[in-house]
């Protein structure tokens, strides 16, 4: 036996993946079809069915009410993006204030461990309560006393803890070789920091701060328990007015036009990251 | 007076002495080839040079001055010295050129007009000029490795150190390298290397000293060391090394 070509022009080995690939096709279609046939005709089928359908799924209801959800989901983009690039700026300065090496910034060492521990370990709710309710508390004048500079605050510096944390991970997967290098042509550390090992590290640590961001724009929801009128908010406003769910239902649908390509998005610079480092 | 001077040098790292008073000159325009096992001290001894590693006891002089005084500033120190290591260390976010003249902006604020035409000189003088603006991934170890020391020319250094920089390339690559170097030392650079290129070292070295522990074992011109050792030590390293 050998590998001749075959009548078909394949070798045995291709015919053999040709198979191989036909049959797990098969097998994936069957077995999706097969979920969908019994959600679809199973769901249906149970007691509550009729009362949830007319609860959750209220396609009048939907009608009357994703115009104005679309409209409080621009506060949900507002807030992000005046709380992304913030995130961005404390999270690196933390990240570098953790890696300093002089004595006399030893405090800012401990300051940058103490804020990561702390805003790690707090439920990001927990956060914008205390800070959103705790701060214009202290009695302060308009504007000043705005839910919307304070939750923002809470927002940023619960995410800033994390970002930094994954900055830091990224400089430290920077070879030592690099800096040996740029530290024999005579660089500085700050500008072997600056021109050599940030670059490298904020170029590898892209794909996992992505995902943060994406959790950071569903995480801005939580600034409706301190007042803003964003768009959950606005759902449960629409909820109590016509005592139906669905304004929910689109809310999380008007998430998800945002957030899955964002996700998607992530996961391919991911695995194009993957592919070229191997 | 030696462009370069050591006096009984010892680096340790914890319990392990890896440099066990190492005295060595290396005259002006001079090639210096360190050989020996690996684990030796030969990579340990050139970083101690560039101030890249901390020496415990002894000097070091460049030009009679004394420069592992405790404390001393090392970026002008490393400025005078350049380094090419084994597994050449370019940036690899940068092109070519980038990686050549960020040194000489950042560390002598010259602009990248200013610095262009010595630049494209250096690249063609070393057979480069095609990959300029090539990014480290798309060149070969040789040519990268031929960047790498363009690199370090750039900041015009008085003294080169060469950690086995042929170590981490294909044999075809090692002899575009190895011509650099000899194009170096006719140029009159003083020159250290560690090396695990025999032939070469013969060649090419005015001296060759033979490591072994943390010591010099035994130091002299390239073909009486290689031709009559006179250390039982020395001698069976080289029948090892040469087949």
């Amino acid at each position: 036996m050998t590998d001749k070509p075959s009548a078909a022009g394949k070798t045995r080995r291709q015919l053999y993946e040709d198979r191989l690939r036909r049959r797990s096709m098969l097998i994936a279609a069957s077995s999706t079809l097969a979920v969908f046939l019994a959600v679809i005709i199973l769901v249906p089928m149970s007691p509550g069915w009729d009362k949830v359908k007319a609860s959750f799924f209220n396609w009048e209801v939907f009608v009357k009410t994703f115009p104005k959800l679309l409209e409080a989901f621009k506060l949900d983009v507002m807030i992000f993006l005046w709380s992304a690039p913030a995130i961005v700026v404390l999270g690196l300065l933390v990240a570098l204030a953790r890696d300093v090496r002089s004595p006399a910034l030893f405090p800012l060492r401990i300051l940058g461990a103490a804020y990561t521990d702390i805003f790690r370990g707090v439920p990001v709710v927990l956060t914008v309560y205390l800070i959103g309710f705790g701060i214009p508390g202290l009695g302060l004048p308009r504007p000043w006393n705005s839910p919307y500079i304070w939750g923002s605050l809470a927002l940023i510096l619960t995410y800033a803890a994390y970002v930094a944390e994954i900055f830091r991970s990224g400089i430290e997967s920077v070879h030592a070789s690099q800096r040996s290098a740029a530290q024999s042509l005579g660089l500085s550390d700050t500008d072997s920091m600056r021109f050599v090992i940030l670059p490298q590290a904020i170029r590898r640590v892209i794909p996992s701060q992505m995902n943060m961001f994406i959790a950071l724009q569903k995480d801005v929801a939580l600034l409706s328990f301190i007042g803003p009128v964003e768009i959950f908010r606005q759902a449960g406003v629409f909820k109590s007015l016509l005592a139906n769910f669905t304004p929910y239902v689109g809310a999380a649908l008007i998430f998800l036009a945002v957030t899955i390509p964002a996700t998607r998005y992530a996961d391919y610079l991911l695995a194009k990251q993957n592919r070229e480092r191997s | 007076m030696p462009k370069l001077s050591l006096k009984n040098v010892v680096k340790r790292f914890g319990e392990k002495t890896v440099c066990n008073g190492i005295s060595l000159d290396v005259e002006e325009g001079q090639m210096v080839c360190l050989i020996g096992a690996s684990g030796g001290g030969k990579s340990t001894l050139l970083r101690c040079i560039n101030l890249l590693e901390n020496i415990e006891d002894g000097e070091i002089f460049l030009d009679d001055t004394d420069i592992s005084i405790p404390g001393l500033d090392p970026q002008p120190v490393r400025r005078r010295i350049g380094m090419v290591f084994q597994s050449f260390n370019l940036f690899p976010h940068m092109t070519a050129a980038e990686n050549v003249m960020l040194a000489p902006r950042r560390v002598y604020k010259r602009s990248r007009n200013d610095l262009r035409a010595e630049i494209t000189d250096l690249f063609t003088r070393f057979g480069l000029a095609d990959h300029m603006n090539h990014y480290p991934d798309q060149l070969s170890g040789g040519q990268q490795q031929r960047v790498a020391i363009v690199r370090a020319l750039a900041m015009k250094p008085e003294v080169m150190l060469f950690d086995e920089i042929t170590s981490a390339l294909d044999p075809q690559l090692v002899g575009e390298v190895l011509d650099v170097l000899r194009l170096l030392k006719d140029s009159g650079m003083t020159m250290v290397l560690a090396t695990h290129e025999m032939g070469f070292a013969r060649e090419a070295a005015d001296k060759v000293c033979f490591l072994s522990n943390g010591e010099i074992i035994e130091e002299g011109p390239a073909k009486a060391l290689f031709e009559t050792p006179q250390q039982p030590e020395t001698q069976a390293f080289l029948a090892r090394a040469i087949k």
